[in-house]
């Protein structure tokens, strides 16, 4: 490390605050890196260690962690959406007036979360086709694709109820459409369309429940099953890493010559 | 005890069916295991920065889209104003081209279903655990196999007239059929490696095909009343 770095921050590293809150101190050796992980309650979901190969982007082509950022930016953008927005009829349709036109960078923050909202449903598909491709659900790894599986639901439902809030002409008849169809479930069908929408049609009452579970109970499930999806990734040791590959390779090429 | 112990010939690589096994070194093989040669590396810097980097660029790339195009908004909601087409977001608009061609308990209720239990319980089949190739073993049952689906699922979307459903079928099983012709590890680049892939590979492929096709399909090609448009021609 340049000296230069070393003094401002060295010298800002041996102060008592910084020690109290960084216990794992500083230093230029393996165990330090490896305390930097492990002793961090977010990054201590990381092995201290990991296999070379499975950083490779050719390995996940990155697509588990960019549906994470993708995740991060739509919590990072939905917040202060929050803020400027109220679900009730037309008051809805008014605030997305505001935010086009008072709320400074207002369309920026709301462009943001609608196309990082596209994004995610994009990439979480793409993650899971990734990861059949490269038969990374194979046991010890079932119950962790199981988990994905939810993941894709809860991400496809988050998506769905906030295409409601704008309470524009495209969002009450895409999710009219989409309600349809959950009525034509056998027996039941009518009974969960009201439950889900609070009436028989799309009304006021369906754009609070969209609004409650889009910022509060959906959200909750995807941290919830993101934390056990990753902890799952650990305990079933780490990333599925195919070194059977070459032998198979090898083994079926003679088979095919014998 | 004057019997011959029976030899077989198999190939398999799972060693509780077949534990004693000769191998055979063929030209250009060598007995050696393959060294794998996987070290391991400090999650922090390593890793760490690898993911930082990958979640700035995705930032990047939607910020500038976000600067380019702005989200729809279109009117205040009128429930007495229908358009025409009314169509669900777009990852639902193949459940919709779905709805066109099939009831709505079958289309918008049973499909989805089976296509959500399929996806659960995919690590927990054995045919999904094993990575042969679908031709190594038992060609002839497999090949019979896939004639009977190709026939029953083609003449039924035929009568229903899906067509968008029937052409990818069709395509894919002659894919299929072409690497099962012909001697075993013949042909070209293309042709071995696909038929080095294992049948889960097919369906989970095949599958992704319909998706795309019928979700492009009921995102670009539908106009008023559900009605064929080309997309490039103006209304
Ligand atoms: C919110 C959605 C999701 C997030 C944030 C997420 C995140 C991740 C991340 C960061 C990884 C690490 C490696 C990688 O990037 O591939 C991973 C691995 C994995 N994911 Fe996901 N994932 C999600 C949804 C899914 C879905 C839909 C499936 C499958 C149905 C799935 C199945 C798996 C499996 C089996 C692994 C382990 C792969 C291995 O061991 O190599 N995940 N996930």
């Amino acid at each position: 490390m340049a000296a230069t770095k070393q003094d401002t921050l060295g010298r800002l590293r041996e102060t008592r605050v910084w020690q109290s809150v960084f216990r794992s101190g500083w230093g230029d050796s393996n165990l330090h890196r490896a305390l930097a992980v492990q002793q961090n309650l977010f990054l201590h979901l990381f092995p201290a260690k990991m296999r070379r190969r499975s950083l490779d982007i050719g390995v996940t082509w990155y697509l588990g962690t960019l549906t994470l950022v993708a995740f991060f930016i739509l919590v990072a953008t939905g917040i202060p959406l929050m803020l400027y927005y109220h679900p009730s009829v037309p008051q809805a349709y008014a605030d997305m007036k505001d935010l086009q036109f008072v709320v400074s960078a207002g369309v920026f923050l709301r462009n943001l979360h609608r196309w990082a909202a596209h994004a995610m449903v994009l990439l979480v598909f793409a993650h899971m086709a990734r990861v059949f491709y490269r038969g990374a659900y194979r046991p010890p790894r079932e119950f962790n694709w199981v988990v994905g599986v939810v993941l894709l639901l809860v991400t496809l439902f988050l998506s769905y109820t906030g295409y409601l809030l704008p309470w524009d002409q495209l969002a009450f008849w895409a999710i009219t459409v989409g309600s349809n169809i959950l009525s034509s479930v056998p027996v039941m069908g009518l009974k969960i369309r009201f439950l889900m929408l609070g009436g028989n049609t799309v009304n006021a009452n369906a754009l609070l429940r969209f609004y409650v579970l889009h910022c509060v109970i959906l959200p909750l499930a995807a941290v919830a099953f993101i934390g056990v999806h990753f902890w799952r990734i650990r305990k079933d040791g780490g990333l599925y890493r195919d070194g059977h590959a070459a032998a198979r390779a090898a083994e079926s090429g003679e088979q095919r010559h014998g | 005890m004057a019997e011959t112990p029976k030899f077989t010939t198999v190939a398999d690589s799972d060693s509780r069916r077949t534990p004693v096994r000769v191998a055979f070194v063929t030209r250009r093989k060598s007995p050696h295991v393959k060294a794998v040669d996987d070290p391991e590396v400090m999650t922090y810097p390593e890793t760490l920065l690898r993911v930082v980097v990958a979640g700035e660029l995705l930032t990047l790339a939607l910020v500038a889209i976000s600067l380019l195009w702005n989200a729809p908004l279109e009117g205040l909601a009128d429930p007495l104003l229908t358009p025409n087409p009314a169509k669900a977001p777009w990852y639902f608009l193949g459940l919709q081209e779905l709805l066109h061609y099939f009831p709505p308990v079958v289309g918008g209720v049973l499909i989805p279903t089976m296509v959500v239990m399929a996806l659960v319980v995919i690590p927990y089949f054995n045919v999904n655990v094993e990575a042969d190739g679908i031709w190594t073993r038992n060609k002839t049952r497999r090949l019979r196999t896939l004639t009977v689906a190709v026939a029953v699922l083609g003449l039924g979307m035929l009568l229903l007239d899906v067509w968008a459903i029937l052409a990818p079928t069709l395509g894919m099983a002659a894919l299929m059929y072409w690497t099962a012709a012909g001697r075993a590890g013949g042909g070209g680049r293309v042709k071995r490696w696909l038929a080095g892939k294992p049948l889960p590979f097919w369906i989970m492929t095949w599958f992704l095909i319909e998706a795309t096709v019928l979700t492009v399909i009921g995102t670009f090609f539908r106009g008023p009343g559900w009605s064929w448009v080309w997309p490039w021609r103006p209304q």
